[in-house]
């Protein structure tokens, strides 16, 4: 595959906020069907990152691409119909509307599809989310299990070649987090990339094959998710000494 | 055993038609912690709703020294001394940094935690004090949401979901930082995942399964097994 049809490639990705850097120089490629993962302190910069991928925010100078285009320029919709969906740190859906209802118009908006053709989207994105039993709920009503699944279903309708996840497992207990891990390792083995930025580490490191770790900004390591555990600049900005997280990964 | 600072005594309460939470009962004792665990769904935030009078409950199923509190509006419990950080944050936007802090300070009660003593416990949240709270990444906007409830200067903090967003290095801060919460006389309910942590940081615990409590009791009787079974109701 030729480096221009890569799900994602990004070249000197810099973003400020006056005074305040928030991506530096940031490059990295993104190869189709693998799973990177981002993880960095509060402020690093991840979700900002995010923001510039999916559309949300404009680069102040630096190349992204993905599938072979440069979508530096391009607005959030046109992104997500070329294929990039993201899901959110905190679920945003229409807390009026119920959760099938929130998936149809994302099949609609994120495909371009009258309501009648996105239906059997938002049906099969429903389904794969294990969202059944609650698709009639209002979304404002669900709990916090099921509006991350209702976040993931939105981002799935739209039919997604690029999955960015904000931090989907947090809050959730082991088993559901078991169940999530299971959910999106489904969705990587059926060809899915993605990118998916995460706190709760032995979830995160259960699905990934690559680390990426921002810092102010700046990418300071990147590589096979136990190198990147053992690395001491990333215990000092990130994990902490005696992180319980640690222990819980290494058993 | 003396008169626990905050107690709830049998309280039912839902949405509508939908009964949430079945005869819970819980007693917080005075400069104590006690871990509320569970699945989701299974009424955690529910009876934070119901303790605050955001959800409805009769008037005596929630008792603050020794007093039925059913009749106080939720604006008014801050000042009474129970606050509550929410899931998701739910920071003023417009708001800077220093703002939120100084509102919930102002709508709270005088004491030794004021905003500059939040900086301290989280120096990133001084050094963005200017800016909107909305601009901040969702990890420091749980820490405002945490500073905003100790400016109050409560007796009693809910915590729902402490450490939800933070990086494994401020969940340790967090966690670090509890005991001298806890000492400087405020006690807590703390919602976590992390069983096993608020297994050790906790006096003691309540596991909820479907809005009933299936476990309760000093948190040093339990193993982290015995925890995870109750949380399916085994």
């Amino acid at each position: 595959m030729t480096q221009g049809a890569l799900p994602l490639s990004i070249r000197g990705l810099h973003k400020s906020f006056g005074a305040l850097v928030v991506a530096e120089d940031i490059s990295f490629d993104v190869e189709e069907n693998s799973a990177l993962g981002i993880i960095g302190p509060n402020g690093a910069g991840k979700t900002t990152l995010f923001n510039l991928i999916a559309g949300a925010m404009s680069p102040g100078s630096g190349k992204i691409n993905s599938f072979g285009k440069d979508i530096g320029s391009m607005d959030a919709r046109r992104r997500c119909l070329g294929g990039i969906a993201r899901s959110f740190q905190v679920p945003q859906p229409f807390s009026g509307m119920t959760a099938f209802e929130n998936v149809l118009i994302a099949a609609a908006f994120g495909r371009g599809l009258n309501e009648h053709a996105a239906r059997k989207f938002a049906i099969e994105a429903i389904d794969r989310t294990g969202l059944g039993g609650s698709s009639n709920r209002l979304a404002g009503s669900m709990t916090l299990l099921d509006r991350k699944r209702l976040e993931l279903a939105r981002a799935l309708a739209t039919g997604p070649r690029l999955l960015l996840l904000d931090e989907i497992a947090g809050g959730l207990t082991e088993a559901e987090c078991r169940d999530l891990v299971s959910l999106i390792k489904e969705i990587r083995d059926q060809g899915m990339t993605i990118i998916w930025i995460e706190h709760v580490l032995h979830a995160l490191l259960a699905v990934v094959d690559r680390v990426m770790v921002l810092d102010f900004g700046k990418v300071i390591a990147q590589g096979a998710p136990d190198e990147i555990m053992k690395d001491p600049q990333v215990a000092a900005v990130y994990l902490g000494p005696d992180s319980e997280e640690l222990e819980m990964i290494n058993g | 055993m003396a008169e626990p600072l905050l107690s709830v005594k049998d309280l039912s309460s839902g949405y509508g038609d939908f009964q949430a939470l079945f005869g819970v009962s819980l007693e917080l004792q005075e400069n104590a912690i006690l871990g509320l665990v569970g699945a989701n769904g299974a009424g955690k935030s529910t009876l934070f709703k119901a303790i605050l009078g955001l959800l409805p409950r009769a008037r005596d199923m929630v008792n603050f020294r020794g007093k039925p509190i059913g009749n106080v509006k939720t604006e008014d419990l801050s000042r009474l001394g129970i606050v509550m950080v929410p899931e998701g944050r739910k920071l003023f936007r417009s708001l800077s940094v220093e703002e939120n802090l100084q509102l919930a300070a102002e709508y709270g009660r005088k004491g030794e935690w004021t905003p500059d003593r939040v900086f301290e416990l989280f120096p990133i949240l001084g050094q963005r004090r200017r800016q909107a709270a909305t601009s901040l990444s969702g990890g420091q906007q749980q820490m405002v949401a945490i500073g905003r409830a100790l400016v109050a200067n409560p007796d009693v903090i809910l915590f729902d979901e402490i450490s939800l967003g933070l990086a494994p290095i401020v969940v340790n801060d967090v966690y670090a930082a509890m005991p001298q919460i806890n000492a400087s006389g405020i006690s807590a309910i703390v919602v976590e995942q992390d069983v096993d942590r608020v297994r050790k940081l906790s006096h003691s615990l309540v596991c909820l399964n479907e809005g009933r409590v299936v476990l309760s009791g000093p948190s040093q009787d339990f193993t982290k097994a015995q925890l995870t079974a109750a949380y399916f109701g085994e």
